[in-house]
């Protein structure tokens, strides 16, 4: 049972090999025997469309053979958690997984986001005995012919997996030695190799601005292929947004839009003259018609969190506030998929990609607009409007005191909010260690501000809904006292925010922190 | 971890049939099992195409010098190895007597595997023997084939008593009919009798038939080389009431 040795390889240039020509060296007396009628077996890869999985060393696959699916799930270790894969369709929840050990490792790691087929296929496997002379199987031979489906129609190299029978290793090694006389090679990750055909990989998708630039680009080509890059993330979140795979593809597609609206304020004067006022206009309509859909869908991820905290108030009885939200939602989405599916957003996303494009494929086009004959390299340019973005933040929280106004604190999170936007794209151009070590400091403090202005925001939601449901006759007085509770441990929420302010400020404002602001942009701080 | 002894005093009464059947019955029903073949004439482990040596030697696994688990092979079989025979088991009384403990010495040496079996069926030599006592006070269960006689009864009784005189804790008997002959009025007698009046006789019995024999010829499990032959559903009633018993 446990096999001291096993080894898989892969097959170069032949997809369905025969064995007898796989096996033809075995040194004696050592031969071969068929095992069973080959196997075939339907395959689907599966992993969150930011790939949590992968990212976290897992990797889930779903079996289907003779009408039934499993589950099986190989942690970094090597080990397999299998579970019935249950009725349902992909995309799905880790939470809808029949409960089990499986669920239980997975939830963590996908979070909020759905399980989708990355690829799909199918393997047909045929098994072979290695023998020695008492005809004693001595290892086994695996070959596996996948033909895949999705991401793209191919067959991949047949991948070949030898498996020592316990005590048996010398001739399982002596079979391993015979097979890679033929043109073999170590089997890449099986879900790299069904990938491949289609020109993908794994964990291909993040919404991190990964640019690479250099000092010495031109800041226009460098500010419009960050962009351009702003633009891919939104696009590739466009369709699950539809959708509504899963409630973090409008995340990321917000995140895009609003990196880019700063982009275009802070930089967007690198672009050719009128281009940035041209756009600004229809990326904030844009940001506008994303915002309702995401406050609600905030709320109801945090539904239970919060009816989990109640005292005083049975969590039942939140819900009809519940069935007010969800019922805001499906209105808020409404609006939100008209807007996408629009004439509007498809003419933004082309004549947008067409202006980036012609930016960054030939740097002279910019020249020719005009903007970027006095357009310095990027290198400079981000350093200087870092070191002015990091300075207004500064200024703006040292006036902040304990008596100042809600507005002077949101102002100085949307200044924070820019600085860290400002760092993401340039990241490329700065040492990793320091740039981390500012990124952190600065979430720190983005992670307070951010908390005072969502516990405000809830505060005003909550009295919105309150308002409303008063006004339906069938709204019991204990939904209402169970809000009254909700908006009392959200505003504590808000004290404790505005608490924090001032020290989590000082991490910020210390002499490292600034000290390591200034090394990253030079002597422009 | 459970431990089941296939033994008697007699010798070619079918033990290592049993072992070797019962074993691959066990894994085929999802047990992680090691069958230890403790007899110097390896005639488990021919049956099951392994030879009889002991990497690193008997001796030394006995003594505990060498670890159980590199000698252990894994047979055809899913979820089935082996601790195969090894020629210096002929002085087993002597390497046992020298231990500390020497009773107790296998039980010793199985307790590490608990995490990796479900299940450890030893296969024994006939005789009464140090190993005997052994065997006895590291198995749960002892399964005892009897060929049906007027003596069985008699060969059952002293095994039990036997049993009674070591000390705790003392291994469950079962007893079942081996090698019977339905022709013969004396075997038909016994073995419809005998489960009836007696808890540690069960009512599975494993005909003479000409199926078991060819074990030694296919040198598999009948179970594997001929599954739906009366020899394996056999088998099959005869495990299902075995692992009744061994809970
Ligand atoms: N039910 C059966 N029908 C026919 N032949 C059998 C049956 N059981 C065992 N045999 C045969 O009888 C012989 C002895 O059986 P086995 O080796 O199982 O007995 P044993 O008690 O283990 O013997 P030993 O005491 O030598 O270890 C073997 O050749 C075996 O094939
Ligand atoms: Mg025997």
């Amino acid at each position: 049972m446990v096999h001291a040795f096993s080894q898989e390889l892969v097959l170069d240039g032949s997809t369905r090999p025969d064995p007898g020509d796989l096996l033809s060296a075995l040194p004696p007396p050592l031969t071969w025997a068929p095992a069973a009628r080959p196997r075939t077996v339907g395959r689907a890869w599966l992993d969150t469309f930011d790939w949590r999985l992968y990212r976290a060393g897992l990797t889930l696959e779903l079996r289907t053979a003779a009408g039934r699916a499993e589950l099986m799930l190989t942690c970094p270790d090597g080990a397999r958690i299998t579970a019935p894969a249950g009725r349902g369709r992909w995309p799905r929840l880790a939470g809808s997984l029949p409960p089990g050990e499986l669920r239980e490792r997975l939830g963590p790691v996908a979070g909020h986001r759905a399980l989708i087929q990355v690829a799909r296929g199918a393997s047909t496997v045929r098994e072979v005995r290695v023998l020695n002379d008492d005809h004693k199987t001595v290892a086994w031979l695996a070959i596996d012919q996948i033909s895949v489906n999705q991401p793209e129609q191919a067959d991949v190299p047949a991948r070949l997996a030898v498996r020592a029978v316990r005590g048996y290793q010398t001739e399982a090694e002596q079979a391993v030695a015979a097979l890679t006389g033929a043109t073999t090679r170590r089997a890449p990750p099986v879900l790299a190799a069904v990938l491949a055909p289609a020109g993908q990989r794994p964990g291909c998708y993040s919404s991190k601005v990964d640019v690479r630039l250099t000092a010495g680009m031109p800041a226009t080509t460098a500010v419009a292929t960050v962009l351009l890059r702003l633009l891919d993330t939104f696009d590739a979140n466009l369709d699950g947004t539809i959708r509504a795979t899963d409630t973090e593809f409008l995340h990321d597609l917000r995140v895009s839009v609003r990196r880019t609206r700063s982009a275009l304020k802070l930089a967007g004067d690198m672009l050719p003259p009128g281009l940035a006022d041209r756009f600004q206009p229809e990326f904030k309509w844009l940001g506008d018609l994303t915002t309702p859909t995401r406050d609600m869908d905030v709320y109801l991820l945090g539904f239970d969190t919060m009816s989990a905290g109640l005292v005083a108030a049975a969590p039942e009885e939140l819900l009809p506030f519940r069935g007010y939200l969800t019922r805001r939602r499906a209105a808020a989405r409404r609006r939100l998929l008209r807007g996408l599916r629009s004439e509007r957003l498809a003419a933004l996303r082309q004549e947008w990609r067409a202006a980036l494009t012609a930016l960054t494929s030939s740097p002279r086009a910019g020249r020719a607009r005009g903007a970027a004959a006095a357009a310095p390299a990027i290198g400079e340019f981000a350093a200087a409007r870092i070191a002015r973005a990091h300075r207004k933040v500064l200024k703006r929280g040292e006036a902040i005191t304990p008596e100042s106004p809600p507005e002077r604190l949101h102002d100085l999170r949307k200044r924070c909010k820019e600085l860290r936007y400002l760092l993401e794209f340039f990241a490329s151009l700065h040492e990793p260690a320091p740039h981390q070590r500012v990124l952190r400091q600065l979430k720190g403090l983005q992670d307070c501000l951010g908390d005072l202005q969502d516990t405000q925001i809830q505060q005003h939601e909550i009295r919105e809904a309150a308002a409303q449901m008063m006004k339906q006759p069938d709204t019991p007085a204990t939904a209402l006292l169970a809000m009254g509770e909700v908006a009392a441990g959200v505003a504590a929420r808000e004290r404790a925010a505005r608490a924090d302010f001032a020290s989590r400020f000082a991490d910020f404002a210390a002499a490292g922190t600034q000290r390591r602001v200034r090394a990253l942009t030079g002597a422009a701080a | 971890m459970k431990v089941l002894a296939s033994y008697n005093i007699k010798g070619g009464v079918g033990k290592t049939a049993a072992a070797v059947n019962l074993a691959h019955l066990a894994a085929g029903g999802g047990q992680r099992v090691l069958l230890w073949d403790l007899d110097p004439q390896g005639a488990a482990s021919y049956l099951l195409r392994i030879r009889p040596r002991v990497k690193g030697g008997g001796k030394a696994l006995i003594k505990g010098t060498r670890p159980v688990d590199d000698a252990i092979k894994g047979t055809d079989f899913d979820r089935l190895d082996l601790l195969p025979s090894d020629f210096t088991y002929r002085n087993l009384d002597l390497v046992l007597d020298a231990a500390a403990k020497p009773a107790r010495r296998i039980a010793r040496l199985l307790a590490p595997l608990a995490a990796e079996y479900d299940l450890i069926v030893l296969d024994c030599p006939p005789g009464i023997s140090l190993l005997s006592e052994n065997v006895l006070r590291a198995a749960g269960t002892v399964l005892v084939p009897l060929i049906p006689t007027t003596l069985s009864v008699r060969t059952l009784d002293q095994l039990t008593e036997f049993i009674a005189g070591l000390p705790a804790p003392r291994p469950d008997v079962l007893a079942f009919f081996s090698m019977t002959d339905r022709r013969k009025r004396l075997h038909r007698e016994i073995t419809e009798k005998l489960p009836a009046q007696r808890s540690d006789v069960a009512v599975a019995v494993i005909p003479a038939l000409s199926l078991i024999e060819r074990m030694s010829t296919e040198r598999a499990p009948v179970s594997a080389f001929a599954p739906r032959s009366a020899a394996a559903r056999y088998y099959q009633a005869l495990w299902t009431e075995v692992a009744e018993r061994l809970g």
